[in-house]
């Protein structure tokens, strides 16, 4: 310990850390070039190319505000903030309460890693080939979903067709691809509460309820922050699944905010209005991901 | 763990703990089996989808109709694989269902392929170099420099997306592999974070013994820390695998052509092509499938590895 105290000291002498700064800036340097040229720098540009009128064949021409006046009365943005909002809490409300009980399945009845494996399959699956087995199995006609409503009397339902069933549709196709990734992180959280706690509680004659909504939800809230977080500003950026099935259709029905980023960019050229509807999910996001770690840090508190 | 009493009757989560002891009470079993019953319906519907795909991809798209909740295939053949891979002539094909029209599936799995292998080598690669940076060596700036790429973490890819894109264009990279790899070359945030992690928990000693014989930052990185580091810099390079492959937005923004465009590209645009009428469902099928193929031999070779890092980064 001594010797590697002695080395440690001689590394912060000045004629080291003089050395050091050097090497870092090799070791450094593919990474910041990947994240000024990726990352920084196109953060500046986007919040800059906002405030201009920019069809990628003529130089960005400065508009000042223009862009984000426009936002104020183009209802199709209104009505696509409306159908993500709506997509996010049905797929988050419902995702997480299924991926709750999931995590507490599997924390109860088994470690086994073959078991959480096939859990997890759906989220290592690419959202295309998720959307187009789902778009198959959710046919109006031949689609398996549509013929065990008919087992049971029901009529054939749109699922992609039908304005009101469009969103619910491709929420529960990503409830699906995400439960299990979800339960996963829960899982871990559930892990980390020490044994002792149930045991405790257990003794005392408290019941699986109980100790449930008493113990393991107090103890993973902090958790449940984070993966909250995670999810909901992954839920709000919903493109992929649009894009293989709906298209934004019916009407606008699915034509969620990322969507409509990606119809004024590259339908109609208009990169700076895209721009500046990028610019507002960003605010968005981040003040989902502001408030949401506020309700951590209360449920930090809430143990000490 | 074994002293739990009082199970809640009909509810899901009111099973027994693992690791029962000996002859549990009848209530607490059924409470259990009840339990597992649950958990073995999200298995089945977590898989069922997969069948379903395999199912339809061996059925003949022309007799698909006759029995649609079938479980087995239609009609048995190797038709829509074939179509697929471009072994069925256009007479085959149409005699199945198929439209005829040829999908360059070897091109499209070849540009995946390099697509994917690219990103992985780059990105883990110099992520490793930056996350030993920030872990190990000292120099001025070091934690804002950090603080800022963490901070990118938040940042939507949809954002950067589009001044990424006015960038590849400029350079003239549209339609090339350097610009559908460029903005995951280099690093990701999480890369580096993970990266990073790790090497804080190695131990010093050995560097230091390494420093003292003379050994300089270069020789300690590749002859110590990466060595010690192949466990998670294979899980990472497992997992930028699979994201590599699975992404859809950006490659379809800067790779539409056919000769650089990836599976993931290709199959949307099978999809839109597809007429709405009688479409070629078993044949869209096999392609998925086909597409999911090599996901699904990484999940079955390194499915373990895949699991625990989830928990890594629940974790962190």
């Amino acid at each position: 310990m001594a010797v590697a105290r002695g080395v440690r000291e001689r590394e912060t002498a000045p004629r080291w850390r003089g050395r050091e700064t050097g090497v870092a800036l090799i070791f450094l340097a593919p990474a910041l070039l990947g994240f000024i040229a990726f990352y920084a720098w196109p953060t500046v540009r986007g919040v800059y190319l906002s405030f201009t009128d920019y069809d990628l064949l003529t130089a960005p021409d400065f508009s000042g505000l223009d862009n984000y006046r426009r936002l104020l009365t183009d209802d199709v943005f209104w009505n696509s903030l409306w159908v993500t909002l709506k997509y996010v809490v049905l797929n988050i409300g419902v995702q997480t309460v299924v991926a709750l009980a999931l995590a507490v399945l599997l924390h109860r009845l088994t470690r086994s890693t073959v078991i959480r494996g096939l859990i997890l399959l759906p989220y290592l699956i690419s959202n295309v080939v998720v959307a187009l087995v789902w778009y198959w199995m959710a046919d109006y006609n031949l689609g398996i979903i549509n013929q065990m409503l008919g087992w049971v009397g029901i009529d054939a339902i749109g699922f992609f067709g039908d304005e009101a069933w469009a969103i619910p549709t491709i929420a529960g196709i990503n409830v699906w691809r995400h439960m299990g990734y979800t339960a996963l992180l829960i899982f871990a959280g559930l892990q980390t509460i020490n044994r002792d706690v149930y045991e405790a509680a257990a003794v005392d004659g408290a019941g699986e309820f109980r100790i449930f909504f008493r113990i393991t939800l107090p103890l993973l809230r902090p958790v449940l922050a984070l993966v909250l977080v995670l999810t909901v500003i992954g839920s709000w950026q919903i493109f992929d699944t649009v894009a293989v099935t709906t298209q934004g259709g019916p009407v606008d029905a699915t034509r969620v905010i990322q969507y409509y980023i990606f119809d004024q960019a590259f339908t109609r050229f208009d990169f700076g209005y895209a721009s500046a509807i990028s610019v507002v999910l960003f605010l968005i996001l981040a003040g989902v991901a502001f408030a949401q770690l506020k309700l951590l840090r209360a449920g930090e508190s809430d143990q000490s | 763990m074994t002293a739990v009493v009082q199970p809640a009757t009909g509810d899901p989560a009111g099973s027994g703990a693992p690791g029962d002891g000996p002859g549990g009470r009848p209530r607490r079993s059924a409470g259990r089996l009840l339990a597992w019953l649950v958990l073995f319906l999200f298995i089945v519907i977590s898989l069922a989808p997969f069948l379903w795909m395999l199912r339809t991809a061996l059925s003949n798209n022309r007799t698909l109709f006759t029995d649609p909740d079938s479980p087995l295939p239609i009609d048995f053949t190797w038709g829509p694989l074939e179509r697929v891979l471009g072994t069925a002539t256009t007479e085959e094909a149409q005699a199945e269902g198929g439209s005829g029209a040829s999908l360059e599936f070897w091109t499209y799995l070849r540009n995946s392929v390099i697509i994917s292998t690219a990103i992985t080598v780059g990105q883990v690669f110099f992520s490793a170099l930056a996350a030993y940076a920030f872990a190990r060596l000292r120099w001025p700036g070091r934690d804002k420099v950090f603080f800022a790429f963490i901070t990118a973490l938040m940042v939507p890819p949809v954002f950067a997306m589009l001044p990424n894109f006015v960038l590849i264009k400029n350079l003239g990279l549209l339609n090339t592999y350097p610009g559908i790899v460029a903005p995951f070359f280099f690093m990701t945030p999480f890369a580096v974070f993970f990266l990073r992690q790790f090497f804080l928990g190695i131990s010093r000693e050995m560097e230091e013994a390494a420093m003292i014989d003379g050994a300089g930052y270069f020789r300690i990185f590749f002859r110590i820390i990466l060595p010690m580091s192949a466990a998670p810099m294979v899980t990472l390079a497992i997992l930028t695998f699979i994201n590599a492959w699975n992404e859809y937005f950006w490659p379809q923004l800067v790779g539409q052509d056919e000769s650089v465009r990836p599976l993931t590209v290709a199959l949307a645009a099978f999809r839109t092509a597809t007429p709405q009428t009688g479409p070629d469902w078993a044949g869209l099928m096999a392609a998925s499938l086909v597409a999911a193929v090599p996901t699904m031999l990484l999940f079955l070779a390194f499915g373990r590895k895949i699991v625990n890092s989830i928990q890594f980064t629940g974790m962190k």
